[in-house]
């Protein structure tokens, strides 16, 4: 652990001076949104007014159940529509775009409910994430050796990945054997087969036990320090507390507040909307605004 | 009663132009629900229009039967276009009651009087068998095979054309499903969320695979329509359907040989029950029941078959239990 602080200081450096206010601006933003807002008939379930994420940080997005944070993921990925709203990824305005041309733009996004495609390998499940794949156009599908070799790189970057997330000896397993902790590692890695700029983990710690968690914890701060932007939803206070850089608190759909963990901790406002409930009601997961 | 007659019969149409036909169109329903996932309850329409492209351009203006099989393939993808459209981006199950309710309405309106200058209404097409006869390389008149397996040179014909193109068209299907093309497929039946999140298209896979399949379909009715020469409306209600999942889950779905092996066994099945219902009521067995009965009693004998077969092998006959058993969720 005594190399991570090292880089959480280091990717902090890229935070000195901003102030911790909701809406704040960042020295280099690598997502803006404006005034995104979404309503389930009278429920406005998300409502921001204005966000930036602070390119090469980790990111945590927290709020009680119910805050919106499962709904504006889905926004922000395109599984969702907003009623209003602009945001822009990397300078490029993407809002209105479809869940897959948002992860071709390279934003990359993982589930809450794990979506493992069970009954495919691992090794399967790892080449799908492969992108602008010849063989996976119809008519080119049919001429094997016009993919044969982009299918070789493929999996030897697959290979690779399965390694470094321990998976290598599961190549050939069905990803439906794999424990909970496994699908996770899974589909981290499947959505690094992408190579994404960005990526948004839905409650990556939801179901895993804690024997993997540090594992896991090491993935994420991993993917910060090869320069990715990590922005996730999380439950779990000491995992949040531990590796965001960065913190922002939703509340019935708004932005309430962000700051650095240490912010975050003394924030009135916070531990009123939040860590105070946060005992009774984190296990209740929010499947049900997703 | 001859019990070894009924035998040789049933397995004789086992192998039979009917049988390659369900096999064919099955075929594509395989594409659809086995490999993707897509929920088509509605495939007699592929197979309606299929026999309708060739019966219109045959029987009606005249033209050659492989133009006749061209409409087909054009009338199958307007109609997989028309149909996956508003209902692909939707849950499957939207599909699978759009699909059943679109095969009906089409065949109400190709029964309708104001069809009827195309379509003849419910009288339906005839003579449309010419064409496709002429250019049999077998002898019409001839039979040929061995032992019981013994077929007219017509319908040796149609059973080599039709088994030729399930060939064709399952090894079509191997090529795809062993290529990353096919590996989205898959991964679309699995969880078309997660294919979505890695940069894939869905709709647009969805939507080819509805187009394919289709097709194949509309090929099936095509060599229905010169097979039995003459086509009505009502021999696509939404049963021959129902016969087709049959024929896929009893072969097993999502192998590229199970529409193939189902629908021989299908038939062999359909043939042997509806033979020895037959038999044992000539001979005075059934006293309860007369000639109609048996069309029913039949069904619900395969329907038994069938119910057995998914309680104790779910998976098909050649399926894969290990990956049946696997929980999707």
């Amino acid at each position: 652990m005594s190399s991570d602080e090292t880089t959480v200081s280091g990717a902090e450096d890229r935070m000195a001076g901003v102030e911790p206010v909701p809406g704040v601006g960042k020295p280099d933003p690598v997502l803006v949104a404006d005034g995104v807002r979404r309503s389930f008939g009278g429920l406005t379930a998300v409502d921001v007014e204005h966000l930036e994420v602070q390119r090469g940080t980790i990111t945590a997005l927290i709020g009680p159940n119910g805050a919106g944070k499962s709904t504006l993921f889905n926004l922000l990925t395109g599984f969702d529509r907003v009623d209003q709203g602009r945001w822009s990824f990397d300078g490029e305005a993407i809002n209105g775009r479809r869940g897959h041309q948002v992860a071709r733009s390279g934003m990359v996004r993982t589930f809450q409910l794990t979506k493992a495609l069970t009954r495919m390998s691992v090794l399967d499940n790892m080449l799908l994430g492969a992108q602008r794949q010849y063989g996976e156009r119809m008519a080119g599908a049919l001429w094997r050796p016009g993919w044969r070799k982009q299918e070789a790189a493929n999996t030897e970057r697959a290979m690779a990945l399965l390694e470094r997330f321990r998976l290598l000896d599961k190549r050939d397993d069905m990803a439906g054997s794999l424990s909970g902790g496994q699908r996770k590692l899974l589909e981290m890695a499947r959505s690094l087969m992408t190579e994404p700029d960005m990526i948004m983990l839905d409650e990556p710690m939801a179901g895993v036990n804690p024997a993997l968690v540090q594992s896991l914890l090491g993935h994420i701060t991993s993917l910060r320090d090869e320069g990715r932007t990590v922005l996730f939803v999380e439950h779990d206070m000491d995992v949040i507390m531990g590796i965001s850089d960065w913190i922002v608190v939703l509340a019935q759909g708004r932005v309430i507040a962000e700051g650095r963990p240490s912010d975050i901790k003394s924030d009135k406002q916070v531990i009123d909307a939040y860590l105070g409930a946060q005992e009774d009601e984190a296990e209740a997961g929010e499947g049900d605004d997703g | 009663m001859d019990i070894l007659t009924i035998l040789a019969e049933s397995a004789r149409s086992a192998v039979g132009p009917v049988a390659a036909i369900y096999a064919l169109a099955a075929v594509g329903l395989n594409l659809h629900f086995g490999y993707t996932g897509l929920l088509n309850f509605g495939q007699v329409g592929f197979m309606l229009v299929g026999a309708y492209g060739v019966g219109i351009s045959v029987g009606v203006y005249g033209l050659p039967v492989l133009v006749g099989f061209a409409v087909s393939l054009a009338c199958a993808v307007v109609l997989a276009l028309l149909l996956g459209i508003p209902t692909l981006r939707l849950r499957s199950d939207y599909l699978a009651i759009s699909t059943i309710a679109t095969a009906e309405v089409l065949r109400y309106v190709y029964r309708a009087g104001f069809a009827e200058p195309l379509t003849n209404g419910v009288y339906g097409l005839q003579n449309l068998s010419a064409g496709f006869r002429s250019i049999n390389p077998f002898e019409s008149a001839e039979r040929y095979g061995f032992g019981v397996f013994n077929f007219s040179g017509n319908h040796l014909w149609v059973m080599v054309a039709t088994w030729s193109l399930v060939g064709l068209f399952a090894l079509l299907t191997w090529m795809l499903m062993h290529s990353p093309w096919g590996r989205v497929i898959k991964g679309i039946r699995e969880d078309e969320d997660a294919v979505r999140s890695l940069g894939k298209n869905v709709f647009a896979y969805k939507m080819q695979v509805l187009v394919l399949g289709g097709v194949i379909g509309a090929l099936a009715g095509g060599m229905m329509a010169v097979h039995q020469a003459a086509i009505n409306p009502d021999q696509f209600k939404p049963q021959v359907s129902f016969f087709l999942w049959a024929i896929l889950l009893l072969g097993g779905a999502g192998r590229v040989l199970g529409p193939l092996i189902g629908s021989v066994v299908f038939w062999f099945l359909m043939n042997f029950t509806d033979g020895l219902l037959r038999a044992l009521g000539s001979e005075g067995y059934l006293p309860f029941l007369s000639g109609p009965d048996f069309g029913a009693i039949q069904l619900a004998f395969v329907g038994l078959l069938l119910v057995l077969l998914i309680v104790f092998r779910p998976q098909g006959l050649i399926g894969d239990r290990k990956e049946m058993l696997i929980n999707v969720k």
